[in-house]
């Protein structure tokens, strides 16, 4: 049986980078995320990787630019205005078609906000955060055991996909203590075969380049277009979801990371009282999981999107169900968690209401 | 002392001394070459014509004087000047 | 006969695009020279900044990358550290090193991060057609000074050298000019310590280069390299900064 671990879950993020066979971590601190840093320190020296305290976010993606562009496994931690500063960067990364994995654990903003848990960079995440036409895969986990399998999961999507990667968290979940099943293999890193764009020097090849621009008339809009391919094919094949009671239900709640948590316990509640709802976690944000939506909404007649924002998955949701539903929305912004009990009187309103 | 068309282990003089060569489309005509660089002061940019890009390109004026010193390759941007020896 | 002076192996047969007496092609002639003379131009990877050079990726015959503005040093560092046998050379300008990426290379620089960077000193913004860069003399005019460079409004240049020797960290930093074949050669030594110290893993080595921007500072390829040793000589004064390799002997 493999080992099982009661950790942080920010220490099992860390544990699954390594697990995943990363050996190249930059990061400037910020909470609520600062368990990241200080344990990889730890364990990169331990395990012989890289380690670098940059003096700035934006110096931090861009070692990750260098690292991966290299051919290296490299990923980066911050929390949202931290992941703002990056955005230069994932943009130029994106632009050269060059996978990196970044964790937000999203705070409360806009601005400096507070450190309290959110999920208010949604719309940046999904919707490629910096300038230019372009997308990163953005995972959710909602447990220290995603936590720990999903880094992995999100360098494979990342690499086979030549494209950045992001896992959405929030302080929620990585202060949290949860047991951590170390599911899988960790990967020797010299195992991982040298992509074809590596930069490694030029010996017995011909030379490499690795860059965003290209200023020949109509060439951009190609190499735009090629991307647009691949995008609307991750769309297609990528897309991932968990349902709970959904079987039966009349209405959906359609939460993710500690938004799902918190909902799972309110639709628990729901359900004792005889409503009947069920749960819908997307696990991929971007591509949204439009498919199990689709489905869902030909027999559903309410979903409830929950959120810690001012709504903005809810827009996704409203595209997904083509509006043919009646879609509440129940937010918390500004680092506001929602509790299990005011989603259950949301429910209840909702049906009480319709019966 | 050689002489003009003199023999010496089989080369005659001409192909002892360092011959420039001028890549004259490469050559934007910046005239960095000409100015106060070359030691025996050969290098000019051709006054009467001018090059697929429209650049006077430099030129040599007499190449027996060429000491092979390599300072107007070295001043040359692009490079657009050869040595050979 | 056999070739002594012509365009090297480390340098593409892609013709620059670079204006009429600048500086950049000959500072790229020296680097392409020293892939070759050093060996290393199979294990080279260069950074293209934004900014005239840019096209870079295209012109040094070796792997390239080509990152966000002022960012050279630490993409650098990432394919450094990953790499640590590949030797990696930052190509940055003035608007680049010493303007929007300050941190970067004040940090590098701290770290002794064992990269080599070329930093092309031509005061102005040439890209983007003239605009006053850190570098800037007071009094020189600029497409955003056009009254000259106001000390009071707009402040001083940055002297990159002097800035970073109050560092501990650099190994090697060094200020040169392209302007004459005299200072052309010192450049070559420089650049050749710089990389050298790379290669033995030393550390940091940055050299400053004082080049020439007709374009930009409205005067003929001539009168640029004249105005480098009259006056921009005086503002930024040649010599060594640092030289750990000196001071250890």
């Amino acid at each position: 049986m493999a080992e099982k671990r009661l950790m942080y879950g920010n220490h099992a993020i860390v544990e699954g980078v390594l697990a995943a066979g990363c050996r190249f971590f930059a990061g400037y601190p910020i909470t609520p995320q600062n368990e990241i840093p200080e344990y990889m320190s730890i364990r990169m020296n331990e395990v012989g990787g890289v380690f670098i305290q940059t003096e700035s976010e934006i110096a931090a993606i861009n070692m990750l630019f260098g690292a991966a562009a290299a051919g290296k496994r490299a990923m980066t931690s911050s929390s949202s205005p931290g992941i703002s500063l990056m955005q230069e960067g994932i943009s130029y990364i994106a632009g050269a078609d060059i996978p990196v994995l970044v964790v937000n654990v999203i705070r409360g903003g806009p601005g400096l906000g507070n450190i309290a848990p959110a999920q208010s960079d949604y719309y940046q995440a999904t919707r490629g955060g910096g300038h230019g036409d372009y997308f990163t895969i953005t995972l959710a986990p909602n447990s220290a055991q995603e936590l720990f399998e999903f880094p992995k999961l999100a360098f494979e999507l990342a690499e086979k996909y030549r494209n950045p990667a992001l896992i959405l968290a929030d302080g929620l979940l990585g202060q949290m203590m949860e047991p951590v099943e170390f599911s899988y293999d960790p990967v020797d890193p010299t195992t991982l075969p040298e992509p074809s764009y590596a930069l490694s020097g030029c010996q017995g090849r011909d030379r490499r380049v690795v860059r965003s621009y290209d200023l020949k008339p109509g060439k951009l809009e190609e190499w735009n277009w090629r991307r647009h391919a691949k995008y609307q094919h991750i769309m297609e094949k990528e897309q991932r979801a968990q349902a709970a009671d959904c079987d039966d239900a009349e209405l959906v709640i359609v939460a993710y990371g500690t938004s799902a948590r918190v909902s799972s316990a309110a639709a628990r509640m729901a359900r004792e009282k005889g409503y009947k709802v069920g749960l819908l976690r997307p696990i991929t944000l971007w591509p949204f999981p439009k498919n199990a939506l689709a489905e869902l909404s030909n027999k559903v007649e309410y979903f409830l999107v929950v959120e810690m924002n001012l709504g903005q998955m809810v827009e996704d949701v409203k595209l997904a169900t083509e509006c043919k539903n009646k879609i509440h929305f129940h937010g918390r912004p500004g680092g506001g968690v929602p509790t299990p009990h005011e989603i259950y009187e949301k429910i209840e309103t909702i049906l009480g209401g319709s019966s | 002392m050689l002489q003009q068309g003199s023999l010496e282990n089989g080369l005659r003089k001409e192909e002892l001394m360092p011959q420039v060569k001028i890549l004259e489309e490469v050559c934007k005509g910046c005239g960095l070459c000409c100015d106060d660089v070359c030691p025996v002061d050969i290098l000019i940019l051709a006054p009467d014509r001018i090059n697929g890009s429209g650049y006077h390109p430099a030129e040599v004026t007499d190449n027996d004087k060429c000491t092979g010193c390599g300072y107007c390759f070295k001043i040359c941007p692009e490079p657009a000047i050869e040595i050979f020896k | 006969m056999k070739q002594i002076f012509g365009r090297p192996a480390g340098l593409t047969d892609v013709l620059q695009r670079y204006c009429p007496g600048c500086g950049h092609g000959i500072v790229h002639r020296i680097i392409g020279e020293l892939l070759v003379k050093l060996g290393i131009r199979e294990r080279a990877v260069g950074i293209a900044p934004v900014g005239c050079s840019v096209f870079a990726d295209e012109y040094f015959n070796c792997d390239m990358i080509q990152p966000p503005h002022g960012r050279g040093p630490a993409v650098s560092t990432g394919i450094k550290r990953s790499r640590p046998d590949c030797i990696v050379f930052s190509y940055q300008g003035d608007g680049d090193l010493a303007a929007i990426g300050t941190a970067e290379i004040i940090h590098a620089a701290s770290r002794n991060e064992n990269i080599t960077v070329i930093f092309i000193n031509n005061a102005i913004f040439g890209m983007t057609g003239g605009q006053m860069a850190p570098t800037t003399l007071p009094g020189m005019k600029s497409t955003t000074s056009v009254q000259g460079r106001n000390i009071k409004k707009q402040g001083y240049p940055i002297k990159v050298c002097e800035l970073l020797a109050g560092l501990d960290g650099p190994y090697y930093l060094v200020r040169t000019s392209v302007h004459d074949p005299k200072n052309i050669i010192k450049t070559e030594k420089a650049l050749k310590n710089a990389f050298g110290n790379q290669i033995a893993k030393n550390g940091f080595s940055l050299v400053e280069i004082l080049s020439m921007c007709p374009t930009n500072w409205g005067m003929t390829p001539v009168q640029s390299k004249r105005w480098i040793g009259d006056t921009m000589m005086k503002y930024f004064p040649l010599g060594e900064y640092r030289n750990r390799a000196k001071e250890e002997k």
